[in-house]
């Protein structure tokens, strides 16, 4: 599908811009409305003006296996999913590897594969704690290909929730403690949980960075992740919800950003991590990354 | 265009920045909305909200040309009609309401009087679904989401009965809406504050659905960003971007309260 019009006069403005964090489906996920649902996001895309959608297939999202415990077969399926849609939108499309890391050579084995054919990041969701060593050799391997990792996370965990294995930012800061030469994502600040009690667990790793998805969008949450983590730090990202990614958008301009820490959030903090040459439609050079002075508390 | 949810005060469960009426006004003025329809926030955690209502009248009173107050009325409580009485003279366009925080059933028969007397003045009953979404809730938030079986009870109540939705997501309202007549439909406005847009495209669905004048413009400003519900209006389909919501005046029965400027 070619990009819609909307893509001359994106509502978020004509700067490139990058969604960290995206999601498409199959036929084999067990939903009539699959294709609308990928049309939809990319319809919504365009009308924003996102640039690349940074995306990943998570197995068959519960229909033949859960969506955060996918069998080795579907893994497979969606990665070859994923990759059929990136080779015909190489315009808008980029490839993270979902991998179950209970399956340790089957993971390592598609990401090898999946890295041939352009992947650019792996997905962890969430079928191991964080800090489990079972994700070692996973962050090892992404590591040496200069791949991020995308990592599932609920923002503090108080108690085991049905049907994942969830994690948190101070699961993920140990592990990525222990691979400082590995990138992690730290996923959805707005997807459930105490954002609060992300910001200073993970404020010590650099090698982790948030990303801004997710439906929630209290207010304070965007001054907060700024305040604790600055500019440089963060990614625009909407998983789900591509209207709570716009409303956030806006709301980062009333902070009143300067230009190079609004270029940061919008795709510079990603082109930093990502392979290199993996955005060509983001511009030839590395951006500037934002600085580190916090934002002051605004009135979004 | 009026915002009919919004709140000022602090919330008890996490620090919410400036949930001031003087920052409200500045907040509209930059989302080009005309007013807003203001409850009082804590009320809503406190047994008697009748103070939180004075506080309420008198911080909203140098704003009066566009913020109108929204006070928060206990029908278990003694006295609950003059409270009443005085959400008419202070001109409320709609009375707030909180079953689940005061620990009311489904079919509390107060609850069902409150409705039906504040419908015959005129005046809506803003009800909340949810404050914060449940995988963030204090361990001491324990009232749980408003039920789609309450809000399927109020309408049900008699003719007069307005009911304004807030903070309702797509399976609740589409199990409310088919769950009543034809007629009891049009006594209930709902929000979009918390409705999903694309690619679920959850607010397109509804609209196609059940027609976009069922909904309205809100908020739930202070707790939310308030640039959300405008950007799921942007990135409707185009077949759905000319859709109008209801307006707030349409909410207040016709002739009997206007939903702007002070009225007495």
């Amino acid at each position: 599908m070619p990009p819609s019009r909307d893509a001359a006069s994106p509502l978020a403005g004509p700067e490139p811009l990058i969604d960290a964090h995206a999601h498409f489906y199959h036929a084999g996920c067990g939903r009539a409305d699959w294709a609308e649902v990928n049309a939809a996001r990319l319809r919504a895309g365009d009308r924003i003006g996102i640039t690349y959608h940074v995306a990943s297939v998570l197995g068959s999202f519960g229909f033949t296996s859960p969506t955060y415990f996918p069998s080795p077969s579907d893994v497979t399926r969606g990665n070859d999913v994923m990759l059929d849609l990136c080779a015909r939108d190489r315009e808008r499309l980029r490839m993270k590897v979902t991998v179950n890391p209970n399956y340790t050579e089957h993971a390592l084995s598609e990401i090898e594969r999946c890295a041939a054919r352009e992947a650019i990041g792996v997905k962890l969701a969430a079928s191991r704690r964080a800090d489990d060593p079972l994700l070692d050799p996973v962050c090892e391997l992404a590591g040496a290909r200069g791949m991020p990792i995308l990592h599932h996370i609920w923002q503090h965990r108080r108690r085991e929730w049905p049907s994942q294995e969830i994690s948190d930012g101070a699961d993920l800061a140990r592990l990525a403690n222990r691979h400082p030469k590995t990138n992690f994502i730290l996923a959805h600040i707005g997807g459930g949980g105490d954002y609060m009690h992300t910001f200073p667990a993970v404020v010590d790793c650099p090698n982790i960075y948030p990303d801004l998805s997710g439906s929630g969008v209290d207010r304070g949450m965007l001054d907060a992740a700024l305040d604790a983590l600055g500019p440089g730090r963060l990614l625009w990202g909407c998983d789900l919800t591509i209207d709570t990614g716009l409303a956030k958008l806006r709301a980062l301009e009333v902070i009143g950003l300067s230009a190079d820490d609004m270029t940061a959030i919008r795709w510079g903090n990603a082109a930093k991590i990502f392979p290199a040459g993996s955005f060509p439609r983001c511009g030839m050079s590395r951006p500037r990354v934002g600085s580190a002075a916090p934002a002051s508390m605004s009135e979004v | 265009m009026i915002d009919i949810n919004a709140l000022i005060g602090p919330y008890p469960f996490r620090h919410v920045p400036h949930p001031d009426p003087e920052v409200l006004v500045r907040v509209l003025d930059r989302e080009g909305l005309e007013g807003a329809w203001v409850g009082h926030l804590p009320s809503a955690f406190y047994r008697d909200p009748s103070l939180g209502n004075r506080e309420l009248y008198s911080a909203l009173a140098p704003f009066a040309s566009r913020l109108r107050p929204v006070p928060t009325i206990r029908p278990d409580w003694p006295k609950w009609d003059s409270a009443l009485r005085d959400a008419a003279d202070a001109g409320a366009p709609a009375i707030r309401a909180y079953p689940p925080q005061w620990s009311m059933g489904p079919h509390d028969s107060s609850m069902k009087e409150l409705a039906l007397a504040a419908g015959e003045q005129g005046r809506a009953l803003v009800l909340t679904v949810r404050f914060e979404d449940l995988r963030q809730r204090h361990p001491l938030d324990s009232a749980g989401d408003l039920s789609a079986a309450a809000i399927r009870s109020l309408a049900r109540a008699g003719e007069s009965v307005r009911l304004v939705v807030t903070a309702a997501s797509r399976e609740m309202i589409e199990e409310v809406h088919w769950g009543l007549t034809p007629a009891e439909q049009t006594r209930v406005f709902w929000d979009i504050s918390w409705i999903w847009g694309p690619p679920e495209d959850h607010l397109a669905k509804l609209i196609g659905a059940i027609g976009a004048d069922r909904f309205v413009f809100g908020t739930q400003w202070p707790l939310r960003l308030t640039q959300t519900p405008r950007a799921n209006l942007d990135l409707l389909p185009d077949e759905l971007r000319s859709s109008t919501l209801t307006d707030a005046s349409a909410v207040c029965r016709a002739g009997v309260i206007s939903s702007g400027g002070v009225h007495k």
